[in-house]
């Protein structure tokens, strides 16, 4: 039989160390990774003052975060208002169980092979929309509230197809779980990113409009909606949307490395080291991609989801079926 | 042991959350309340050994219905419907009868003799469950598919603006 | 006394008497059809607790369970499409109030 106590205490200390690298390496150093690149492509430094070439920047400004009065509006939901942020930071942070950082010996580096890991990122990316829904309508704002619907309505549209892309990925797989769909791609050209092209595309514009990123950032657009679904928020809370968020969108490219660049394998370093180094390069594009293009209008977000991602996601389905099977 | 332990948390959890849901006066709270008893009820289904369903309950129950509930809630009355009564004049018929018609289910479950063959449940379900719907059970599957495509078009047909 | 059938039998008779109790008593229309959605889950629990302990030899319960999942997601898509629909025209979500055959 299992042996009780020790597992809840073992899933309890990996996950506390899992969410403690996502706010070391995700939150702090992901928001200075952006400042930087936005800067560099722009022409521009970063922050440089802050420490050696700016590195304690995001330090200092979770410090500022913390300090600053939590004020609530008079005519909010108040259990409501303070749970929401509570629900987005903890999906986005629930999403890094099933992700596979590498090797160490035999042993695969995951907080839990679940046998249905694909599904389990998929459903923790939908949790997120509640707690976004839920934090608009309760800041008794209409900015807010026009701000979550919007946000809830993109999201929901992507996710459908960025289900299609994980469904066809497990369909040559053969397999829901992360580490089956790694252990799958061998060799040099054996990724999934050559495979299976089309859906490594889907998914990451998916991916991108999930986590309201630009050019899929109308809900928080800093022109238009204030801050969109999270204008009333000070202090910490804010800060636990922005790690929320920017932990999600951590987990889709460390999801994309897994599912299509090989995950941990690579010649001569560490497992770890490689799963780093892909991860961080796709979030390199995707800031890239951030800084580059302008904003997609709601309708023209809508319509590329339900008219081209969605038809071109079942068709690649169709495609990926017909190779499996002959 | 351990698993009769995480029963009685996950239920507890869910029966609480669906009182809230049933009883609150305030109908947002009663559909955010709605997402701890899918959440638990995912649970159960993962002591069940059922893990495929748990991770389709969340992705589409917590993550979908909710979401469509809450939508139309916001879209309908703002949720400020709060100063109206909520429930209506059959509360004391319906408490007797539905305290009636759980105590004649309970009467009936404790008192089967229920049969328990030997067997086990497949290890990876999720294969085992496309095999079964793709062979045994491919007629539900294919109708199945044809009600959502319809159930689809028509709530698009109900819910559209008149011109 | 370890986890047998009857444990998941009574969650889902609660859960059920739970989900009758909101359809009989509420008048928000959406609060019905969240009533309807508990009874549905209470069904669910029922389909898996009976496949693992007294029919383990096939998955024709979560099969079951699959289904209704999905067609309880069609049907609250199109009541609640009805309720919004109803609103526009109506301006009420209490279905006590809608009681005139012409409006």
């Amino acid at each position: 039989m299992v042996n009780w106590p020790l597992e809840i205490v073992r899933a309890v200390l990996l996950t506390v160390a899992v969410f403690t690298f996502m706010a070391v390496v995700g939150a702090m150093f992901g928001v200075l990774l952006e400042r930087k690149v936005g800067g560099w492509i722009q022409s521009r430094l970063g922050p440089k003052h802050v420490g050696p070439q700016g590195l304690l920047q995001t330090v200092a400004d979770t410090i500022k975060l913390l300090q600053k009065e939590h004020i609530e509006p008079r005519a909010a939901d108040r259990a409501i208002f303070n749970t929401a942020p509570l629900v987005v930071a903890v999906a986005g942070l629930m999403s890094w169980v099933v992700i596979p950082f590498g090797t160490l010996g035999d042993r695969v580096l995951v907080v839990r092979d679940l046998n249905i890991g694909v599904v389990f990122f998929a459903a923790m990316a939908s949790l997120t929309v509640v707690g976004i829904l839920a934090g608009g309508f309760a800041s008794n704002n209409k900015y807010a509230l026009l701000g979550g619907l919007r946000s809830a309505s993109q999201m929901i549209s992507y996710e459908l197809p960025l289900a299609m892309a994980l469904i066809a990925v497990a369909m040559e797989a053969g397999t829901l779980s992360t580490v089956g769909i790694v252990e799958a791609q061998a060799g040099w050209f054996g990724s999934f990113a050559f495979r299976q092209f089309p859906a490594f595309v889907i998914f990451l514009i998916a991916a991108t409009a999930e986590v309201n990123r630009v050019p899929f950032d109308l809900p928080e657009a800093e022109s238009e909606l204030v801050a969109g679904y999270f204008s009333e928020y000070t202090g910490m809370r804010f800060a636990l949307f922005q790690l929320g968020e920017y932990g999600e969108m951590f987990a889709m490219a460390a999801m994309a490395t897994t599912l299509f660049l090989g995950g941990w394998k690579g010649p001569v370093l560490p497992g770890v080291v490689w799963f780093l180094l892909k991860m961080y390069l796709i979030v390199f594009l995707l800031m890239w991609v951030r800084w580059t293009y302008p904003r997609y209008r709601l309708d023209q977000l809508l319509n590329l989801s339900w008219k081209v991602l969605l038809p071109a996601g079942l068709v690649w389905i169709l495609i990926t079926g017909y190779r499996v099977t002959f | 042991m351990g698993q009769l332990a995480a029963f009685i948390i996950l239920s507890v959890v869910t029966l609480v959350a669906a009182v809230v849901v049933v009883a609150s006066q305030n109908i947002v709270r009663s559909a955010l309340s709605l997402i701890p008893t899918l959440l638990g009820i995912a649970g159960i289904y993962i002591l069940l050994q059922a893990e495929y369903v748990a991770g389709i309950q969340v992705l589409i129950y917590a993550g979908a219905i909710t979401v469509l509930i809450l939508f139309v809630i916001m879209l309908t009355e703002h949720g400020t419907g709060a100063r109206f009564r909520q429930v209506n004049e059959q509360v004391l018929p319906g408490t007797i009868a539905v305290a009636v018609l759980a105590a004649l289910l309970m009467a009936v479950f404790f008192g089967t003799a229920w049969p328990r063959p030997a067997g086990a449940l497949p290890q990876y379900s999720a294969t085992a469950i496309g095999v079964t719907f793709l062979t045994n059970a491919i007629l539900v599957f294919v109708v199945t598919s044809f009600v959502l495509l319809i159930a689809l078009m028509g709530a698009i047909v109900i819910a559209r603006r008149e011109r | 006394m370890t986890l047998g059938l009857t444990h998941f039998l009574v969650l889902s008779t609660l859960l059920f008497c739970l989900g009758l109790f909101a359809m009989l008593t509420r008048r928000n229309a959406v609060a019905i059809l969240m009533g309807v959605e508990l009874m549905l889950n209470a069904a669910n629990i029922n389909l898996v607790a009976f496949n693992k302990y007294v029919a383990p030899g096939a998955l024709n319960g979560q099969v079951f369970a699959l289904v209704v999942i999905t067609l309880a997601a069609c049907e609250a898509g199109v009541g609640l499409a009805l309720v919004m629909s109803a609103y526009r025209n109506l301006e009420t979500v209490h279905v006590d109030e809608i009681n005139v055959m012409k409006w």
